[in-house]
């Protein structure tokens, strides 16, 4: 009788509720979010680990746009049959400059967080053109029509000015020369020295086979090259990435 | 009299704003088809990928947000903002705060957000955050309407002329309360211009994957849960013409339910790199949950008895309860898949999605369309609804549909988890990833034509309202009536 005669008090008053409910429902989040930004042993110390190029970025923002982490995970779990289809699993310091994250849910597809480096450009750009061609069972939908768009990111300094804003380590340099880096990364027999050393291991040249121009397609196997290839498995220890 | 009955008298006596409800119960029709059918295609379009059409506009990256959303938060959303507003209005016997103007402006202003967010979909405009992939702007209107939304129902609440607030309506509240929390919070970003549509998350990696599941889980938790029992609450008790089973109950399973869903998110990321604290508790809260969810489905089970025969005999009471079971075994399926054990086979697999259809069309829909039985008659002056019978052909095919759904799913699921981690005699993995692909294709098919079923029966259910709304009435025999058979002669 006193569970209900005491919550008579609460339910005879709206603002009571209302207070107790937003009350009641914030603590969960405050206990489990709060600390992942305090701890420091969230993310791991690790070499490697970089901003996107700009034309990896825009790679990404297609990625995105196309909704291809409705079916592919970006995150690798610590089991034996997933280190042995996928490679070493995925650490948080390797999506600690992804804005938004692409860790994904689904495995539609496979997982993509160590995909970089696995095929050839030629392969993906075949791939996306016509997915069945290269694997008969696939069922991904095909992307031709990446390779018709140009890249139009007359705005890419800003996209990575924004990126800094919420805490992507640019430079100054880095956001200056963003549309030369953007341009030059696609091209065949470009000077990519300046642009090797702000991103170390991107993968330049003409990537989509249509050396004259850089499309969408450039874009997206700039990006999917680089997954999972910053970080430097061999001489990690166990020890040096727990958290 | 009869003249009386057909004539629309109710509409300008009634002391309640109904015209704002029948809006949404419009709505909710409508966007529940819509989101159907994207379903529908989408689950055609994994069992033959030509579906696809290699166009952008119309592949399965951008049209499966565009039947999340449509069937969450257009269908699912219509039904509660719609039943919510008529509920709150009856338990606290008062007319809306505000208005008919601010509950149009409600109205309008959430069918614009749904318009915006799906065409923006299929023209690749997302955030790529599950549930909440509306850019910015979009993101900015729906916080306009919603606190519009909050400042009617509140408003409502501290005018009523009850001094108690019934429990539907602190279930309702609490949705609206957390889901305003959770919309801001998660989609907290930085746009990279004031005119673009583009924003880059404010949070990266692990921190932001963790803010996006802690709203993913409780959009599950607040919005399909909580608003839903709210509903449960009112139509359940109504149709059968009983009062809730426990009091004491609801007032437990209440308070235990919002204070505990709001932990269980990282399941979503068992394994992941998340910490394992993290893991960890979100895996012990996620089964402590079974318990109020289950005071829940207790609560609405047992407001039948001394009733139970009215289930033989009223088809609209059926589809109430029978979405309260399927509540009681969405949530206990969700604390089994949420033990991380369990969780290493299931995630990334079909089973999540079979899980998360059991209690979308099993618990959400079927409630929604119990409720929408319950109102259309009363809402359009009719006597009752056009066909009974219609309503029994609606329930059969929808569950049919359901079954195949979720078992295609779980065999699925359970099957390919289990291929990707099985080694050959010489301990190299057994299967190639695509080897598993290619098996999952005939449990596609299948889950597909459950989902026709389903389709199928919400057309019945558009056919038998609109019928009803024009105040038809077949001439049948009552459902469930027992036809006294004739007695076998002995054989002698």
């Amino acid at each position: 009788m006193n569970l209900i005669k005491h919550h008579g008090k609460i339910e005879t008053r709206a603002s009571v509720l209302a207070i107790l409910i937003l009350i009641t429902v914030s603590i969960g989040g405050l206990v489990e979010i709060v600390p992942l930004f305090k701890i420091e042993s969230t993310i791991e110390k690790v070499e490697g680990v970089r901003p996107y190029s700009p034309l990896e970025q825009v790679g990404r923002n297609i990625y995105i746009r196309e909704g291809c982490y409705n079916c592919h995970s970006q995150m690798i779990r610590p089991f034996r049959d997933e280190a042995e289809r996928y490679g070493h699993y995925s650490l948080a310091a390797e999506s600690m400059y992804d804005h938004p994250f692409q860790w994904g849910s689904k495995r539609t597809g496979p997982d993509l967080a160590r995909v970089g480096g696995k095929y050839s450009n030629d392969w993906h750009v075949a791939h996306m053109v016509d997915p069945r061609a290269v694997v008969p069972e696939s069922i991904m939908p095909g992307y031709h029509f990446l390779l018709e768009r140009e890249v139009g990111y007359g705005d890419i300094a800003e996209h990575l000015r924004t990126l800094g804003m919420v805490g992507v380590p640019y430079t100054e340099e880095m956001i200056e020369s963003a549309a030369a880096d953007l341009h030059d990364q696609a091209m065949p027999d470009a000077d990519y020295d300046g642009l090797l050393a702000r991103y170390p291991k991107a993968v330049v040249g003409d990537l989509d086979g249509q050396p004259d121009r850089v499309t969408e397609m450039d874009a997206v196997v700039a990006y999917l090259q680089i997954l999972g290839r910053m970080v430097d498995f061999t001489d990690i220890r166990t020890e040096d990435i727990l958290q | 009299m009869a003249a009386v009955m057909t004539a629309p008298v109710g509409r300008a006596q009634s002391a309640y704003d109904e015209d704002v409800v029948r809006l949404f119960t419009l709505a909710t029709v409508f966007w529940g088809i819509v989101g159907f059918l994207v379903g529908v295609v989408i689950a055609f379009q994994l069992a033959y990928p030509v579906l696809n059409l290699d166009l952008e506009w119309t592949s399965f990256g951008r049209l499966r947000p565009l039947h999340t959303s449509a069937v969450i938060f257009a269908f699912g959303g219509n039904a509660l903002l719609g039943t919510s507003l008529y509920v709150v209005q009856r338990t606290c016997r008062t007319s809306l705060f505000g208005g008919p103007l601010l509950a149009n402006f409600v109205f309008w202003g959430y069918q614009l957000f749904i318009v915006l967010a799906a065409t923006g979909y299929v023209m690749g405009v997302t955030q790529s955050r599950e549930y909440a992939e509306p850019e910015w702007y979009v993101d900015l209107w729906l916080t306009v309407v919603w606190v519009a939304y909050l400042v009617i129902f509140m408003g409502t609440l501290l005018k009523r002329k009850e001094p108690h607030i019934y429990v539907a309506n602190w279930f309702y509240l609490a949705f609206i309360i957390t889901i305003a929390m959770l919309h801001i919070v998660n989609n907290l970003a930085v746009p990279v211009t004031f005119f673009g549509i583009k924003s880059y998350s404010l949070f990266a990696g692990v921190q932001d994957a963790l803010t996006q599941w802690w709203y993913g889980h409780n959009a599950v938790g607040f919005f399909l849960t909580a608003g839903f029992l709210g509903m449960m609450y009112y139509f359940v008790p109504k149709q059968a013409n009983r009062p809730v089973y426990s009091y004491r109950l609801s007032i437990i399973h209440f308070w235990a339910l919002i204070f505990l869903y709001i932990w269980a998110g990282p399941h979503h990321l068992h394994y992941t790199a998340l910490p394992d604290w993290a893991q960890v508790l979100g895996m012990t809260f996620s089964i402590m949950l079974w318990m109020p969810s289950w005071g829940g489905m207790i609560n609405g089970l047992m407001t039948l008895s001394g009733a139970w025969d009215k289930l033989r005999t009223d088809p609209v009471l059926r589809f109430l309860v029978v979405s309260v079971a399927f509540y009681g075994m969405s949530t206990f399926e969700g604390p089994l898949m949420s033990i991380r054990q369990v969780n290493a086979l299931s995630h990334y697999t079909d089973w999540t999605i079979g899980h998360v259809h059991s209690g979308a069309l099993g618990w959400v829909a079927f409630i929604s369309f119990g409720a929408v039985y319950y109102l259309v008659p009363r809402l359009w002056q009719a006597q009752r609804l056009y066909s009974l019978r219609l309503v029994e052909w609606h329930f059969w095919i929808a569950t049919l549909g359901i079954v195949l759904y979720i078992t295609a799913m779980w065999v699925s699921g359970i099957m390919q988890g289990l291929m990707w981690r099985s080694y050959d005699s010489l301990g190299f993995l057994q299967y190639s990833f695509v080897e598993t692909v290619a098996a999952m294709h005939p449990y596609y098919v299948i889950r597909a034509f459950g989902g026709v079923l389903f389709l199928s029966g919400a057309l019945i259910m558009a056919y038998n309202l609109i019928r009803t709304m024009r105040r038809e009435i077949r001439v049948e025999e009552e459902p469930g009536r027992i036809v006294a058979a004739p007695v076998p002669a002995p054989a002698e």
